[in-house]
């Protein structure tokens, strides 16, 4: 291994890349546009539901229970009608997604403890039906207090709160800006380095190259390095953005985060360039990558709870580097957890990179056929 | 095989710097290099002259070690190929017929990169590259991007960074196939200038003007070696087969030659044919007059010097003939 050789290859890589705005423009435009779509458009905390009221009780105890649904913020009051049938037809309209009626004997029902109120749900949106089930929380007890209720007497289960531990508002940004690093740096490096390998293979380079003294682990690691430093800014970028547009909390210091992030760039990369050595055109490199990518972001965690996924694809989505990076990221930003805590999945993705990278060394062949 | 007593003693002084024995390349059904010996001596300008699709480009490929070879041995620089390729690397520069340098750096950087790679000696790379760019004439060029040169251009900037670690075996896939006539003379000057100061080197061409310039060289066609020799020799050996012919009306008279017995080939130079006949005794004036007297065609037949194009027709004429009677 010869270090000048090494050296040799990173400045050209750097040199190319300066020269290739689309690549420049990538590197920093899609961490931005990723972390303002996700924090800012895809919000999966449902507020200002349009919603229809029917009141036909229209007591102080119905108003007071009607007033604490729409202090949860998950409704905002569109219309007030006489009768539920009447919500029903709204709701079949699309005028409002949400109805809430309360029936004329709700005082007798509420003394009997039978349901007291309805909320009338546009199931056809999932989000929505979610969000309208927070409404049926709302403890009556608090609306009107009961005197006539013992004290001592447990609450039924279906008026019990749900408290949210470090992430108390609820809020999609908190969760998400973590794992958007994973995302950003899943794609944007195994998409650099899975074309660049291909890239010189396309344009006749390597035929060049290989009629040199150049070894496969100096041309490897050499076109490798330049995309660390890349990634390493990217995760700036978000980080910056984060903690500056959504105020998201670095619990467990600025290193952590970027070693976790470090190992995640290393273990795309090295994934990346195994994808290069078996593409035959750049056009078959970015088909590989959507293979990678797209179970990354359905099976990491990101989007969907990993602890509802059934085994088999746990096992799948253990595979995955983006699965490990968010337990890390999400250890050390929100619960202040250190990496040494976290030793498994730092050396799941290490374990990764090491045998991604023997495996495109082993299969780069310093010759044509 | 044509290597006549003279330069077979000749290579055994200077040594020979590439050796191949039943050299051979198939893809699948198709052979690409059908049982190649080739013996390129050190220090000279060695063509490989063939149409496209012969497999010039496979052949050298192998030679340096790019391509696994089927069947047969090789020896370059004393070296076995492949087993010893790593080893052969630092001595050999490589041309590619495809342009394959990076066009997005420019021309210094390009000679930067290779230099760094070829391990030329860190204090002399700044001279060494300033030599070059004197030597091949971009001065004004330096910190042009090599994507946006012109095609001749683009080859001395190719030849110059195969050349920067001033290696004692130089290998050009078809380095002029896109470069204009007077860029290949210069092209040209400074590949003798480089066997001169004791490179070897292999160049393969389609083009006769440019494997009439080479010390010795190797006609190959559908991956057989049909001839070897110097030009001159391989010339020689058609002496009183070449003829030219005149007549009022070429057309016709090509006609009526190309269906004679024995004739190769006929070409048309302007209101001249050119004819080549095969060696199979008798004499081929007079069967060229009744062929053209049965066609009723005025013409006459006088004897020409063999050139390249001669050869070359004859080489790949019987070539043809043979794969025919074997099939």
């Amino acid at each position: 291994m010869s270090w000048r050789r090494l050296w040799a290859i990173v400045v050209k890589e750097l040199r190319q890349m300066r020269r290739d705005r689309i690549t420049l423009a990538m590197i920093l435009g899609i961490p931005v546009i990723q972390l303002v779509l996700f924090g800012y458009a895809i919000n999966t905390n449902v507020r200002g539901l349009a919603t229809g009221i029917a009141d036909q009780a229209n007591t102080a105890g119905s108003r007071a229970l009607v007033m604490d649904m729409l202090a949860t913020g998950v409704v905002a009051p569109v219309a007030r009608v006489a009768t539920p049938q009447e919500l029903m037809a709204m709701i079949r309209d699309g005028r409002i997604s949400v109805g809430i009626a309360v029936p004329p004997d709700f005082e007798r029902r509420r003394i009997d403890g039978r349901e007291v109120a309805q909320v009338l749900v546009d199931g056809s949106d999932t989000a929505v039906q979610g969000a309208a089930a927070q409404l049926a929380q709302v403890p009556i007890d608090s609306a009107v207090p009961d005197t006539r209720a013992p004290l001592t007497s447990t609450p039924p289960t279906g008026r019990i709160s749900v408290v949210a531990f470090y992430n108390p508002q609820r809020s999609s940004a908190l969760a998400i800006v973590p794992g958007l690093i994973g995302v950003i740096l899943t794609m944007t490096m195994v998409l650099f380095t899975a074309i660049a390998i291909v890239r010189e293979r396309e344009r006749g380079n390597m035929e060049l190259l290989i009629a040199t003294p150049l070894t496969s682990t100096e041309l490897m690691v050499g076109k490798v390095l330049p995309y660390v430093a890349i990634g390493l800014v990217q995760t700036s970028v978000v980080l910056a953005l984060g903690m500056w547009l959504f105020d998201v909390p670095i619990r467990g210091g600025m290193i952590a985060v970027y070693l976790a992030a470090g190992l995640l760039i290393l273990a795309n990369l090295a994934l990346g360039l195994l994808i290069s050595t078996r593409a035959q055109s750049q056009f078959q490199a970015m088909q590989m990558m959507i293979f990678i990518f797209l179970p990354s972001i359905l099976l990491s965690g990101f989007m969907f709870p990993f602890a509802g996924m059934p085994k088999v694809v746990q096992w799948v989505a253990e595979v995955l580097p983006l699965t490990h990076f968010l337990r890390l990221i999400r250890g050390v930003m929100l619960r202040g957890a250190g990496l040494w805590e976290l030793w498994r999945d730092v050396l799941a993705l290490a374990v990764f990179t090491l045998v991604m990278m023997a495996l495109a060394i082993a299969r780069f062949r310093k010759r044509l056929d | 095989m044509t290597t006549s007593a003279g330069s077979a003693a000749q290579t055994d002084a200077e040594g020979a710097a590439i050796r191949a024995r039943g050299l051979t390349k198939r893809f699948g059904q198709l052979v690409a290099v059908d049982h190649v010996d080739l013996e390129v001596p050190a220090k000279h300008v060695y063509g490989f002259l063939g149409p496209n699709g012969s497999g010039k480009s496979t052949t050298i490929r192998m030679l340096c070690g790019l391509l696994m070879p089927s069947d047969g041995e090789i020896e370059v620089l004393g070296l076995k190929i492949p087993a010893q390729a790593d080893a052969l690397r630092p001595h050999i520069g490589y041309m590619t017929q495809k342009f394959s340098l990076f066009e997005d750096l420019t021309v210094r950087e390009n000679l930067e990169f290779l230099a760094a790679i070829q391990g030329v000696p860190k204090a002399g790379t700044r001279a060494r590259i300033d030599d070059l760019i004197e030597q091949y004439h971009f001065g004004d060029l330096q910190q042009q991007l090599a994507g946006t040169m012109s095609g001749g251009q683009k080859q001395r900037l190719a030849l110059a960074c195969a050349v920067i670690h001033e290696p004692q075996l130089l290998f050009l896939d078809e380095p002029t196939s896109a470069v204009d006539p007077e860029s290949r003379r210069d092209f040209w000057e400074k590949l003798f200038e480089l066997a001169d100061i004791g490179t070897t080197l292999l160049v393969s061409t389609h083009l006769m003007d440019e494997a009439e310039r080479c010390h010795r060289l190797a006609i190959l066609d559908h991956g057989v070696l049909v001839a070897d020799g110097t030009p001159d020799e391989l010339a020689g050996k058609l002496e009183g087969r070449t003829f030219v012919v005149e007549s009022a009306d070429p057309r016709r008279a090509q006609h009526a030659l190309t269906d004679a017995p024995g004739v190769l080939g006929v070409a048309q130079v302007g209101n001249m044919l050119r004819v080549l006949i095969a060696d199979d005794g008798g004499d081929p004036a007079r069967r060229m007059d009744e062929a053209l007297a049965h066609a009723g065609v005025k013409a006459g037949v006088a004897p020409a010097p063999p050139n390249l194009e001669d050869v070359f027709v004859a080489a790949t004429h019987k070539g043809g003939r043979d794969r025919e009677r074997a099939a």
